[in-house]
């Protein structure tokens, strides 16, 4: 069955020619189901290749396919391979199903669209390149992976390329994502230079022989990675453009805004998992990143009144979570929150899509309320991937979040801890706010607008996604010893050796003659203790119960306080302008550039720039043209400079 | 009477320069006899082109050195004239349908393009530095014709008379330096040049090393680097497009085949000397190239500026000089080929009779009425930016890893943050394409050659990029 | 070393003497231009026409022709005293230099390249 594996992505990208270059021809019912169906045959295949894996003795589970060898130049070879595992199992299942359910969605929403075939074709080749990603078995492959989601997020985020402020959100997402992706380079190019290869097998095996533990190589790699994956999960200080790119269609937010594009970089960073354990500086930065990330970008959420804005905050805060884990070790937390994430923000997004839809395009909360009785499906669902992200037992959320809060203070930190019970306390607030706002309370929508329910090409993903935000939970049940299936199930994957990897260091060390740090702390195994763990929980239930009841009191009991609480605060201000990073960011890139253009060049074209990207744009623009300046046109000044040149080279080379 | 030492001479081996000039007459003088359909003259120069890289096999047991060993067969030449004939291929086939449309009709153009490559294998065969000099001016005074062809548009005629005048001075740099190097070494023979330098024994150290100094500009000239590359935005704006094209990919090659055996083959011990030089010359290219890319609006400007990029890229290839060096250098000019004729052949497409078409702007929109070409633009573009899985990205990656072996760590960061911004204005013009309102009538007349060469260049940017190893494996055995 | 130092000290002074007496005569000489002095002659004879006159460009063609049969000759010679050795492979190689420039001859002829007018 693993012989198959290359048909996986090979649908997507067939669905994505046919409708990218037939799309006019065939109709929009045909584009439809070529994309839905390509996508329906990959989760198929999937679902065969999970089968099999089931039944592969544990520690044999691991399939390499190589299709071709891409290059080999050298020492260097390239194999254009798949490799099969748990972990990227895990991911396949995800992307294709969620990805599936977004497109037979999409067929509802995108129904009066003029370019619909441009949308799918769009969203097909991001399943491809998606599937890419958490399929490749090196290095080159996920970044390949990597570029190529970059791009068709590029694309989706401008699809309404008739909207300056779609474009310029789509500009931002790819020149903010470069950054990260630079650094992913180098780091993929360092690997290379220490190991002579990039495959994923010969890395990780490798890297505990040939690595000291905690050395600057190891950290400057896993340190480089992450880079790129704040870039790629918009984590601080790279978030900003994930909020500007709800320009793009609602089911794109969903799908590669929330379900899979932007946990590319937990997927990496577990992937890595090794590289990261051989590196605790690296992991603590990880932790506080992410840490970090939580609670900023949920203070955001709670001052946004754009519903999808709101959910994109609340995403990047979520994907904080998961760095939180990675950070503290916790690899099958991350990876249970990125699934359960999946589930219930999925859910929220084509939910909001759905009320967006409803309200013939109004995004703004202010103008929604006691949306529950004209749109009943959407409400109970949205409900229940609410419930799911606030925390609430026995919903996915609850499971996969407790997990986290638990292994952040098993590891000892009280401070990360900390982080993560504000997060979640913030999630409860903001995310029932959010219901509250839209859902409850009076009426505010426009008299003109009639809201209705959606059609059932739309309800019925959203149940299905409330179902498994509801029940995913079950994949990894806590406290009984062996019922975490996803635990189990990535054992094989995350097994790292610490006692002995440690040895090998010191020896490593031994041999240049050099004392190896205290490192006994990292052996240190944290008991399992059931009554932490259950009283944890209690816990996290209260703080989540708090949050709802405080949102509840603000928007739906006493709907004037929040405004009366925050008039003349300068803090709510701050926090509602998204802290001005945004204004930061200009100020820092943007403002010397007009400033030191208007100095040098006597006008400085300042108008429209806004965001660093077009800052960064600015500088090398000014040097275009002062190289215009020397570009003359006049052969006698072309001669002059190559005589300089010529002076030049000379100097050098002989002083 | 003293004795004339008479040469090994070795008509094999010189074979394919010998059929293509020959060919090269034969159009000559056909086109004097058959004055408007050019159909014929073409036909014969695109025989000559593929019985000119059938002859270039003719030697086995490679390298063979002949002509007292100023001239050699080896992998490298064979695979560069196999690049040669190719992008002299295309060149004249883009031409058939431009030149109908501009009306060029000098039949002396073909002929003009086959000489030229004769001046290209010499250039990539030649061990000797006299024959070099000779493949360059060959190479040369073809191209100042072909860039002024056009006779009655000035712009032509200015870029036609730019080249000349630095063409003839750069040469005069290039002769000086060869001159100095003879000085010091007292042979022009690269072989023996490279013996003397391993064995101490040559004459005047400041001598030789100012002579390399003049060598890399008389080069930097030829391959259009910075602060040599200052003719490049103007003459390939005013030659014709297929000229410009042809110009990008064939003599570049040529010159950086001929770069590449006196610096990294001939002069490796004294690297140390031109190495830091090279860089400087490269990281400035770089810089240069895309910045100056970023400004333009005029796509044949905004090519030429990216291709002075490329040239950077390259040398990072002759820096590198083991022998992957040579060949990612060829795979890099091969991949770059395929590339480059793309777009400009789109470039051709896209232009008519009256308005050839060559502001970006001019381009807004062209995914609406023409989503194949809009597609293949893209594809060309995002290649010449390094974008995976297209060939660029594998020709950059090989040049890279090349240098990395080598230790230039800095370089290669500097080169890929290069290609980082070189995204900026490749994307640009796909933005243009892509999501803004179409200004004008698009009035594209598929010409069938030009389609073809299209079709051609895709199925290789694309091939290449995706199956890049049965080439590397053949450029490197 | 020192022969290197005499040369450059002989180019030293050399540069030297030419940017002072330049510097000189910049900064010394009496300067009032008027028209009469601006003419190519100062002598008092008024110019007729451009100093520059045009000629056809054909004398220019000729000339370039003329240069290329001119060499075949120029090569001719050494050949010549030189062909009891060369032997035959010698004579093959100069009947192709021949017909090569012959060809260069049939296309000048065929493009018009000798007609006057």
């Amino acid at each position: 069955m693993f012989h198959l594996a290359f048909l996986v992505p090979l649908f997507p990208l067939i669905g994505s020619i046919v409708n990218g270059f037939f799309g006019l021809r065939i109709g929009k019912k045909a584009v439809g189901w070529v994309a839905c169906g390509t996508v329906a045959f990959s989760f198929l295949v999937t679902l065969l290749m999970l089968g099999q894996l089931l039944f592969t003795p544990a520690e044999e589970r691991l399939f390499e396919q190589t299709l071709f060898t891409w290059m080999a130049a050298g020492d260097f070879n390239a194999a254009f391979g798949f490799q099969i595992d748990p972990l990227s199992m895990v991911m396949m299942m995800v992307v294709t199903g969620v990805g599936f359910l977004i497109h037979v969605y999409s067929i509802g929403y995108m129904h009066d669209e003029y370019s619909y075939y441009r949308f799918f074709a769009y969203l097909n080749l991001f399943m491809f390149s998606m599937l890419l990603l958490v399929m490749g078995n090196n290095f080159l492959m996920m970044f390949i992976g990597w570029e190529g989601v970059g791009l068709c997020s590029y694309f989706l985020i401008g699809y309404y390329f008739e909207k300056k402020s779609a474009c310029d959100a789509g500009t931002k997402a790819f020149v903010m994502n470069r950054v990260g992706d630079f650094a992913f380079l180098l780091a993929i190019m360092y690997i290379f230079y220490l190991f002579g290869t990039i495959d994923y097998t010969e890395v990780f095996h490798a890297a505990p022989e040939k690595l000291i533990l905690g050395a600057e190589p190891v950290t400057i790699i896993t340190l480089l990675l992450f880079v790129g994956a704040t870039g790629k999960s918009a984590q601080i200080p790279l978030y900003t453009w994930l909020p500007d790119a709800m320009e793009g269609p609602t089911p794109v937010s969903a799908l590669i805004h929330a379900a899979t594009m932007v946990t590319a970089g937990v997927y990496m960073v577990v992937r890595c998992s090794v590289l990261f354990n051989m590196a605790p500086f690296s992991m603590s930065v990880v932790a506080f990143i992410g840490g970090g990330t939580a609670i900023f970008a949920a203070t955001i959420g709670m001052t946004q009144f754009d519903i999808k804005r709101v959910l994109a905050y609340s995403t990047v805060s979520q994907i904080g979570y998961m760095f939180l884990a990675c950070g503290v070790g916790a690899y099958t937390a991350a990876i249970f929150h990125l699934v359960t994430h999946a589930f219930f923000k999925a859910c929220l997004f084509l939910g909001s899509g759905s009320v967006i839809h409803g309200l013939h395009g109004e995004q703004d909360m202010r103008k929604m309320g006691d949306l529950k009785k004209h749109q009943p499906v959407t409400y109970i669902t949205f409900l229940i991937s609410t419930l799911a992200i606030a925390g609430i037992f026995p919903l996915s959320g609850f499971f996969s979040k407790d997990e986290i809060l638990y292994h952040a203070l098993m590891d000892g930190n009280t401070i990360l801890w900390g982080m993560g019970v504000t997060g979640a306390l913030l999630t409860a607030f903001y995310m029932f706010r959010l219901v509250f706002m839209t859902f409850w309370g009076e009426s505010r929508v426009d008299p003109h607008v009639h809201p209705h329910e959606s059609p059932k090409v739309m309800t019925l993903p959203l149940v299905i996604l409330a179902g498994l935000a509801a029940f995913g939970g079950l994949l990894g049940i806590p406290l009984v010893h062996g019922w975490h299936a996803l635990h189990n199930w990535l054992e094989p994957v995350l097994h790292f050796d610490m006692a002995s990897t440690l040895e090998h260091s010191k020896h490593l060390l031994h041999e240049v003659g050099r004392h190896a740090p205290h490192w006994e702390a990292l052996l240190i195994e944290p008991e399992e203790n059931i009554w932490i763990e259950i009283s944890l929980m209690l816990l996290s239930l209260t703080v989540a119960l708090t949050g709802i009841a405080g949102a509840y009191f603000c928007y739906v009991k006493k709907p004037g306080l929040p405004d009366e609480l925050i008039k003349g605060q300068w803090g709510y201000d701050l926090v509602k302008n998204k802290y001005e990073v945004d204004e930061f960011y200009d100020a820092t890139f943007v403002e010397p550039t007009i400033q030191g253009s208007l100095l040098l060049w006597k006008k400085g074209d300042a108008q429209g720039i806004d965001g660093a990207v077009n800052g960064v744009a600015q500088i090398l623009g000014w040097c275009g043209q002062q190289a215009r300046v020397v570009q003359s046109g006049f052969v006698r000044n072309y001669a002059l400079f190559m005589v300089l040149g010529f002076i030049m080279l000379l100097f050098i080379m002989f002083f | 009477m003293e004795h004339i030492p008479s040469p090994t001479v070795d008509l094999v081996s010189l074979a394919p320069v010998l059929v293509l000039s020959v060919f090269a007459m034969m159009v000559l003088l056909v086109d004097l006899y058959v004055k408007r359909d050019k159909t014929l003259v073409i036909f014969i120069s695109l025989v000559g082109l593929l019985m000119t890289a059938i002859s270039a096999f003719a030697k086995f047991d490679l390298p063979v050195h002949s002509f007292n060993d100023s001239y050699v067969v080896d992998e490298l030449s064979v695979f560069f004239i196999m690049i040669f004939t190719l992008s002299s291929a295309l060149a004249i086939l883009l031409s058939i349908d431009y030149n109908k449309r501009e009306g060029i009709r000098m039949g002396e153009y073909y002929s003009l393009i086959l000489l030229c490559t004769v001046g290209m294998i010499l250039l990539a065969s030649s061990t000797d530095m006299i024959m070099i000099f000779l493949g360059i001016e060959i190479v040369s005074i073809c191209l100042y014709v072909l860039a002024g062809i056009r006779r009655s548009d000035p712009k032509s005629n200015e870029a036609a008379l730019k080249y000349f005048l630095l063409g003839a001075f750069a040469t005069g740099f290039l002769l000086y330096g060869m001159t100095l190097v003879y000085g010091a070494t007292g042979t022009t023979k690269l072989g023996l040049i490279a013996e003397l330098i391993r064995e101490e024994q040559i004459a005047s150290k400041p001598l030789m090393l100012m002579g390399i100094v003049l060598l890399i500009i008389g080069f930097g000239f030829k391959v259009a680097s910075v602060p040599f590359h200052m003719w490049a935005p103007d003459v390939y704006h005013g030659a014709p497009t297929p000229v410009t094209a042809f110009m990008a990919v064939g003599p570049k090659a040529a010159a950086f085949a001929a770069f590449f055996r006196v610096f990294a083959e001939a002069m490796p011990v004294l690297s140390p000397s031109w190495e830091s030089l090279l860089c400087i010359v490269a990281v400035l290219s770089m810089f240069i190239g895309n910045v100056g890319a970023i400004m333009q609006t005029n796509i044949k400007r905004l090519l030429a500026y990216s291709s002075v990029s490329h040239v950077g890229y390259i040398l990072i290839a002759v820096i590198a000089k083991n022998s992957l060096g040579s060949s990612s250098l060829v795979f890099y000019m091969l991949a770059y080929a395929f590339m480059i004729f793309g777009a400009f052949g789109i470039v051709i497409l896209i232009g008519r009779k009256e308005n050839e078409m060559l502001e970006i702007a001019d381009y807004s929109g062209l995914a609406y009425k023409h989503p194949l070409m809009a597609i293949s633009m893209s594809v060309f573009l995002l290649s010449l930016g390094g974008m995976p899985p297209l060939a660029g990205f594998v020709a950059k990656f090989y040049i890279f890893s090349a240098a990395i072996k080598e230790g230039f760590v800095t370089l290669v960061v500097l080169a890929v943050l290069n290609s980082v911004i070189s995204f900026y204005y490749y994307l640009k013009v796909i933005v243009y394409m892509y999501m803004k309102e179409p200004e004008g009538e698009f009035q594209i007349s598929l010409a069938p050659m030009t389609v073809f060469v299209v079709v051609i260049a895709m199925v290789g940017t694309a091939g290449l990029g995706i199956f890049p190893d049965p080439i590397l494996y053949f450029t490197q055995h | 070393m020192s022969e290197y130092f005499f040369i450059s000290l002989a180019a030293i002074v050399a540069i030297g003497v030419v940017a002072v007496l330049l510097l000189l005569s910049t900064i010394l000489g009496p300067r009032n231009p008027n028209r009469a002095k601006l003419t190519p002659y100062e002598c008092g004879i008024i110019p007729q026409e451009e100093a520059k006159g045009r000629y056809p460009v054909r004398f220019a063609t000729l000339a370039m022709l003329f240069i290329i049969f001119d060499i075949e000759v120029v090569f001719m010679y050494p050949w010549a005293v030189s062909l009891g050795e060369l032997k035959l492979f010698g004579l093959l190689e100069m009947v192709v230099f021949i017909a090569i420039l012959g060809i260069a001859y049939i296309y000048i002829w065929g493009r018009g390249g000798l007609e006057w007018d």
